[in-house]
């Protein structure tokens, strides 16, 4: 591009937004090592909350059952979301509009509302079927909020497609099992992968629909928070979620790296191939 | 058609291209049922929950009734509160929204990509943490008031008025359990739900008209008014239905930030289900109305739009 204005006012206000949205975040990195109980006091720098971390059967349980849950929703999400973005992509437009309209209800739906009716459901075919609210119906509350951004980030990449692939695959002799996984599926993988981390990030991340579908014998790590800030949050907390924070820093400075290397030799590929 | 049928009929072209198109039918459908699973999966757990909220809100234990909707009118406040509340932060989250965006998209694609990136980084934060760190900061011993305190600014203003003899000395701010603690968290954790959509719309444009636009006489403003803010507009859109739904229904932010002492509309649904006052037959008919205002808010909205679809997100 090569339109380059100068725009004081616009970087300073980035600045200051993305200074607004790390504030409170360093403020809790930081009281992870207060040596006191207290948020606002700083009272020394200790490691003894992220040592007890690992012995607080509570936190340590409800953890356990976030990534459970998290890994579990979001990879049936993406092998079911998957199929179904396939399997609209080659049905009508009359079909496929109403139906695509449906999966967007969760998306733009309050999640208060999802919870709630998914509530209302399990409760009554609990009732009729004998079954209790648990880790079964928080993982179907998952899939379910899940699988609509599956389909939004691998349609577009099916509509990305070479119509002549699906032909020349089929002219070179590939059955249309062959042709869905040695040609359709590489083709979308990045709109997959997209798809997985978005649904993995929402799993997380959740609250509202898991507190109202998981029942009182199971909880996830938010709903353990939930009920601790009706007391007092323990700085446990504030350690796990910077263990939590750091792991995916890490890992995004790793994927990032990796990527700007592989440009790198792209770059480099191409300028050798251009002296030739 | 079969083999037999087609020599009979004579034409081998005909034979082969009758039995493609079979072939190709029968592909298409095989393809087309993958979607099967999940249209039974959305049927189930998509819209008869849905109906459900329809029929308990219509009901109550003994049969249909609209008993539900005919206490409604003293919960008015509520909603009222909730709109209010959630505009003020849509509003806000708009204006520091898009210039954050636009000035975003004017730098080269590392930095994008950069920045972008640190917006999303927050949200791998629980937020239930995020908001509760707030608190520390807010609070009336908070982290804020207390550099407020060290600085001397309480001092500054005692001093200012000590002439006046009605006037109370004050040693902080109020500013934990009011309404604007509430608008902050609800900007605070929805901010990035605004930049996003319209910084992806903005760097869809094609600075081919923009340079046409220059050409053509434009100065600045003007390619900003009649060419990048119409063309942002689906982004815009997208923005502030990403904020406004999810704040309008929050019960967690008020309740942390609010001290939940003035109910919001989720606060008010959470009770009916989870909470001491359980009913869920009126919870149902509060969430179809919110729901109801929710869909009538998107709608005269995309008036204004193209009718861009939302999910600009990815």
């Amino acid at each position: 591009m090569t339109r380059k204005y100068k725009n004081p006012v616009g970087n300073f206000m980035t600045l200051l937004t993305l200074i607004f949205l790390y504030l409170p975040i360093v403020v809790l990195i930081v009281f992870s090592f207060n040596k006191t109980k207290s948020r606002t006091i700083w009272s020394g720098f200790t490691l003894d909350w992220y040592r007890e971390l690992f012995t607080d059967s509570t936190i340590m349980t409800s953890l356990q059952t976030t990534l459970a849950v998290s890994i579990l929703g979001a990879l049936i999400a993406t092998i079911v979301g998957t199929f179904a973005a396939i399997g609209f992509f080659k049905m009508k437009r009359s079909w496929r509009s109403p139906l695509l309209t449906i999966n967007n209800i969760p998306v733009i739906n309050a999640d208060i509302i999802t919870g709630v009716s998914l509530s209302l459901l399990f409760v009554s075919a609990g009732a009729i079927l004998g079954f209790d609210l648990g880790f079964g119906t928080l993982l179907i509350a998952h899939i379910s909020f899940n699988i609509p951004y599956i389909i939004l980030s691998v349609m577009p990449k099916l509509y990305q497609l070479d119509r002549n692939l699906f032909e020349a695959a089929q002219d070179l002799g590939c059955t249309w099992f062959q042709t869905i996984y040695k040609v359709i599926i590489p083709e979308i993988m990045p709109g997959i992968i997209n798809g997985l981390i978005i649904a993995f990030t929402m799993s997380v991340d959740d609250f509202v629909i898991s507190y109202f579908t998981a029942g009182s014998s199971v909880q996830t790590l938010s709903m353990t928070i939930y009920a601790m800030t009706r007391r007092r949050i323990s700085p446990k907390i504030n350690a796990i979620s910077t263990l939590l924070f750091a792991v995916v820093l890490i890992l995004l400075i790793i994927v990032n790296l990796r990527e700007a290397r592989q440009a790198k030799a792209e770059a480099k590929k191409q300028r050798i191939l251009k002296g030739r | 058609m079969s083999k037999k049928a087609c020599s009979q009929k004579g034409t081998k072209a005909f034979c082969l291209s009758g039995a493609r198109k079979i072939k190709t039918f029968f592909k298409r459908h095989q393809k087309q049922s993958f979607a099967y699973p999940y249209i039974m999966w959305m049927a189930i757990f998509v819209v008869i929950p849905i109906i459900l909220i329809g029929v308990y809100a219509f009901t109550d234990s003994g049969g249909f009734t609209f008993r539900n909707f005919a206490g409604m009118a003293s919960y008015a406040p509520v909603f009222g509160r909730s709109l209010w509340l959630a505009f003020l932060a849509t509003a806000i989250c708009l204006f520091i929204g898009y210039p954050v965006a636009l000035a975003i998209s004017r730098r080269n694609l590392k930095s994008q990509r950069i920045l972008m990136m640190l917006l999303m980084l927050p949200m791998w934060i629980n937020f239930l943490l995020r908001t509760y760190a707030w608190m520390s900061l807010l609070e009336n011993t908070g982290l804020i008031n207390r550099a407020l305190a060290f600085l001397g600014v309480f001092e500054l203003i005692n001093s200012l008025n000590s002439g006046n003899p009605s006037y109370i000395p004050i040693d902080h701010f109020q500013m934990i359990n009011t309404g604007g603690a509430v608008v902050l968290g609800m900007v605070y954790n929805y901010l990035p739900f605004m930049i996003l959509p319209i910084h992806s719309v903005i760097i869809k444009i094609d600075p081919f008209v923009i340079e046409a636009a220059q050409d053509l006489g434009a100065n600045r403003p003007t390619v900003f008014r009649k060419v990048i803010l119409p063309l942002s507009l689906s982004g815009v859109i997208s923005g502030i239905t990403m904020v406004f739904v999810p704040s309008v229904s929050t019960f967690v932010i008020s309740k942390l930030l609010g001290g939940g002492t003035d109910m919001l509309l989720g606060d008010l649904i959470e009770m009916q289900f989870l909470g001491a006052a359980y009913n869920p037959h009126l919870g149902s008919a509060i969430s179809l109305i919110m729901m109801a205002i929710v869909v009538l808010c998107m709608s005269i909205m995309n008036r204004f739009g193209e009718g861009e679809e939302q999910a600009v997100l990815m």
